[in-house]
This record gives C-alpha cells, sequence and structure tokens, in this order.
C-alpha cells in the first residue's frame, strides 16, 4: 500500500480468476448501457433533446444537484472530521445516523422529510409560521431531498481519509504556531482533496439520479420540482422512446464528469499523501 | 493465496445460492393467479383477493398496484402477470393494440372523482371552481396517469384553470399529500376518498362536470395459469366480488 509501484507490474500481477470476475462485473455494469443505446430511436433523438420540457428538467437538474453537492460539501466535511477526529460518547450512534438515509428507501425518506421539515411536520410548522418558508414542492424542498440522500457518500469517503491521515502531521503545525482554523485549510484540507472530490462527485452523482426522495417531499411540477429522473420516469409510461434517450443524456454527462475528474483528480488516491506545509 | 481462493468460493457459493433461491420461489405454486391492478383498486383488490382465496383454498393471488399507465409499461416489457385491472379504457387499448390482451375486456367497475381534502373542510371548498383560488396548495395526477387525465377533464368541463403545486405519480400519493397537511386540496376518485376515512373528507363533484371512470379488466395473452386468472375475473363479476367493491365505494357497471 505504501510503495509506489509502476500500474503497469500491478495489473500483470492479478490472477486470471479475478480477472474473469472482473470481466463480468464490467459487463454487468455495460449491457444495460448497450441495452439502451440499442433501443434509442436516434432518428428522433434530436427532436427529443430540444424539446422544451426536457431541457427545463435538465437545467434543473443540474442546478438542484450542484446545490445540493455545495450544501453537502460545506456542512459534510465537518461532519466527517467531527466524526473522524473526535471522540465522544455515542460517537458511532452519531455516525449511523447520519448514513441511515443510505439504506432508508428514498420514498420514506421523502415522507420522514414532510414529518420534519413539511407544512405540518416538526420543524416545518415553526418555518411556516414564523418565517413563512415551507419547503415541500418548491425547488428547495428538492436540493433538500436531494443533500439527504447524496451527503452521506461525501461524508464517508472524507471520514475514511481523515482517519488514514497522519495526526502527527496536523500536530506539527500546531505547533508551528498555526491556528486550527489556518491548520484545517492549510494541512488537513489539501491532504485530503483526493477523497473529497471523490466523495464530492459521488453525492453530485446520487443527487442527479434522485428519484423517489424529491417526487415525494417535492412533488413533479415542471420548472419547479420536475427533475431529470422524474421526466424520464413520468414519460416512460406514455413515450418509452423519450424517455431512453433523456435517460442517455443524464448517462453522457455523468459519465463526461466521471472521466474527466478520474484523469485529474483521482490519480492521487492510493498513493501516500503529500502535504504541503 | 489459500484463503483468498476460499474467500472467492464462498463468495460463489453465496451468488448461486441467491440464483438458485431465486429461481425456487418463482416455480412453486401452480395455481397462482398474479394481477396487475390499477392503483385506486388497492384496497378492494386486497379484500377481493382474501375473498377469492377463501373461495379457493389452492389458489393464491399475488397483487401488483400501481399506476395504469406504469402497469402498462411493466407488462409491455414482459412482466409476468395473467390479469390486468386498469383504471381507464386508454391504457387497456394499449395493452389490446399490443396484442398483450387474451380477449375483449369487460368493464366491471365504475368510480367517480371527488376533490379530497383536510378533515372538516377547513379551506371550505365547495366546488371545483373554488380549486383556481392561487392561495390553496391543490395537488393532482400527471396528466400521464387515467386520475390526472380526468382531472384535466374535469377542470375543462367546469372551466377552469387549475394550476397545481405538483403533478404525482398516482393517485395514492395525491391522497397522501392531503392526508399529511403539505396539500390542501387534490382531485382523486370517491373510493380513495372513503378509504382515507377518518384522515380526509371529500368534497362531491357536479355531475355536470364529472367524468365516470370505467374499470376494464381482461386476461393477459401471455397468462402463465389462465385457468386461474378466469376464475379470478369470473369472481370480480360476480355477486361476491360486486358486493366488495361496493363496499369500497364503486359503481356497478
Amino acid at each position: 500500500m505504501r510503495k509506489q509501484r509502476p500500474q503497469r507490474s500491478r495489473r500483470a500481477a492479478l490472477p486470471l480468476p479475478a480477472l474473469i470476475l472482473a470481466g463480468v462485473a464490467v459487463a454487468f455494469f455495460a449491457l444495460p448501457l448497450v441495452g439502451l443505446l440499442w433501443r434509442a430511436p436516434w432518428s428522433n433523438a434530436w427532436t427529443y433533446l430540444t424539446d422544451d420540457a426536457a431541457l427545463t428538467a435538465l437545467r434543473l437538474s443540474l442546478v438542484t444537484s450542484l446545490c445540493a453537492t455545495a450544501i453537502s460539501i460545506v456542512f459534510g466535511v465537518p461532519l466527517a472530521w467531527l466524526l473522524a477526529r473526535v471522540a465522544f460518547p455515542g460517537r458511532g450512534a452519531v455516525r449511523a445516523l447520519c448514513l441511515l438515509s443510505m439504506v432508508l428507501p428514498p420514498v420514506v425518506g421523502g415522507v420522514a422529510l414532510f414529518f420534519a421539515l413539511g407544512r405540518r411536520g416538526l420543524v416545518g410548522q415553526y418555518l411556516d409560521e414564523w418565517f413563512g418558508i415551507t419547503l415541500p414542492f418548491t425547488t428547495a424542498g428538492v436540493v433538500v431531498a436531494q443533500t439527504f440522500v447524496a451527503m452521506p457518500f461525501l461524508v464517508v469517503t472524507v471520514e475514511a481519509a481523515l482517519r488514514q491521515l497522519d495526526p502527527r502531521l496536523e500536530e506539527a503545525s500546531r505547533t508551528l504556531g498555526a491556528s486550527r482554523w489556518y491548520t484545517f485549510r492549510r494541512v488537513t484540507l489539501p491532504a485530503i482533496r483526493p477523497a473529497l472530490t471523490a466523495g464530492a462527485v459521488l453525492a453530485w452523482a446520487r443527487a442527479l439520479g434522485e428519484f423517489g426522495a424529491t417526487i415525494t417531499f417535492a412533488g413533479n411540477f415542471p420548472g419547479t420540482t420536475q427533475t431529470m429522473p422524474l421526466a424520464v420516469y413520468l414519460s416512460l409510461e406514455t413515450n418509452p422512446e423519450e424517455a431512453i434517450v433523456l435517460a442517455l443524456v443524464m448517462i453522457a454527462i455523468s459519465f463526461a464528469v466521471l472521466v474527466g475528474l478520474r484523469d485529474r483528480w483521482f490519480g492521487s488516491i492510493g498513493r501516500p499523501q503529500q502535504v504541503v506545509a | 493465496m489459500r484463503r483468498c481462493c476460499l474467500g472467492v468460493v464462498a463468495v460463489l457459493t453465496v451468488v448461486t445460492a441467491c440464483a438458485s433461491g431465486e429461481s425456487s420461489s418463482r416455480s412453486g405454486g401452480d395455481a397462482d393467479v398474479t394481477v396487475f391492478a390499477a392503483a385506486s383498486l388497492t384496497a378492494a383488490f386486497t379484500e377481493l383477493g382474501e375473498a377469492f382465496s377463501a373461495a379457493n383454498p389452492d389458489a393464491e393471488v399475488t397483487f401488483n398496484f400501481a399506476a395504469s399507465s406504469e402497469l402498462v409499461a411493466q407488462i409491455n416489457q414482459g412482466a409476468p402477470v395473467d390479469v390486468f385491472a386498469s383504471a381507464d379504457a386508454t391504457n387497456m387499448d394499449k395493452l389490446f393494440d399490443a396484442g398483450l390482451v387474451a380477449d375483449d375486456p369487460v368493464i366491471f367497475a365504475t368510480n367517480v372523482a371527488e376533490i379530497i381534502v383536510e378533515p372538516g373542510n377547513p379551506r371550505g371548498i365547495t366546488e371545483v371552481s373554488d380549486l383556481a383560488d392561487g392561495d390553496l396548495v391543490v395537488v393532482q395526477c400527471a396528466p400521464e396517469v387515467p386520475c390526472g387525465s380526468y382531472a384535466e377533464l374535469i377542470f375543462a368541463n367546469a372551466g377552469v384553470s387549475v394550476t397545481p403545486a405538483s403533478f404525482e405519480e398516482n393517485v395514492k400519493s395525491v391522497v397522501t399529500k392531503v392526508t399529511l397537511g403539505e396539500a390542501d386540496a387534490g382531485v382523486v376518485y370517491r373510493t380513495d376518498v372513503l378509504a382515507a376515512s377518518d384522515d380526509a373528507d371529500g368534497v362531491v363533484i357536479a355531475d355536470d362536470v364529472n367524468v365516470v371512470a370505467k374499470y376494464p379488466i381482461a386476461l393477459t395473452a401471455n397468462a402463465a395459469n389462465p385457468d386461474g386468472a378466469q376464475a379470478f375475473v369470473d369472481f370480480v363479476l360476480g355477486p361476491s366480488g360486486q358486493q366488495v367493491l361496493a363496499d369500497f365505494g364503486f359503481g356497478s357497471t
């Protein structure tokens, strides 16, 4: 793990059974995509793509998923830091609590959000009463639903990186007189940057594909809450061709981002962390 | 290395166990009848299925409830199903045109739309035109779903333009939004208001504006158990089936 070896020798060392299993896994992920491409109505694709409703849903999806990612970073990094670095009673329970939305069926998550933030919810009734804020059926509601299901992916990734990070680096920075905040900004953050990027991309991808919690908590209205997955789902019933084209657009965007980031950022994961203090 | 091999063998054992478990559960019970039914039939058909099983002890009925349009999509993709009960003719016709229905569909029940409101009708809604009020949070089904197309027809009949807060994917989510207090009103079926009992009230829609939903039922072309399927359809159309449907607020044909 600690030793840095060229990629090629590692690949050659892979035993044949593992190679076969890996091949099956690749086919397992690739085949459904090939199926979509195979059934895609290429002659009508442009009409569906330039459809106003589709473009509106796409724009909304991009905006909300990026907002959800930003919020996940702002709150998720401190949360990951708390879970990784601060020993407090019940830490395991708090971690489980914060990751619960990963296993919760998203539709149930949506209903739970109603109970918490809805017009009659625990907190939501006061939001409505005191500030006149109601989240259900609004774009903000979409962002809340997406953040709820997406943030754990960032927290898990960043927490793992923080645990692996040698605490002596931060201690050294502190002994040299740097403040906690300065140390966090200049030592901790750069060291965990690859994991932070990976976590942010995972969270973004999850938010982009979010369906259940969104349609339950935020509803479905073109322009305000109808994101791409919702548009795909509804058009699947009446116009499967359009649904396939829309799904392929989502896949293409995510694919481009994942491939693009992989080369630029993920390359340093797994290598020893380099810190420029 | 040996430990690694053991690990691989263990994983493969689990994988094959999963796969065989799947196939064995499929082949069990030849007398089973699989029924795909519109979401609005959920409560009535669940009870009807119990009555059918009581009358035919060998037969087990399995239901899949969803928006009729979604069920059509599933059947089109080869979902295993013996009987399809739709909330409108349009979706049944889609299956019929695709050659996936065994014989002519039969109307087995009717339903009318109703406005669902919170218990006690706090917003004082009395007719369809009240829904045009911009301060009200109104939800309806998406136009792709039968209850949504009925709602749009009713708004057109009443000559009002309603801007809903959300186009829900099926009628039960409209009910949920109102019973949870997140929406003030929604357009659903009379049977849904009855099923919500204490959690919601209904506002009757005037006959000259309202539409009557006709529910067709049919055997599918690829039914694995055509005899059981026919028995179920006969039961639905027979006196005991019709009684259950009437108990849940459906009209007879």
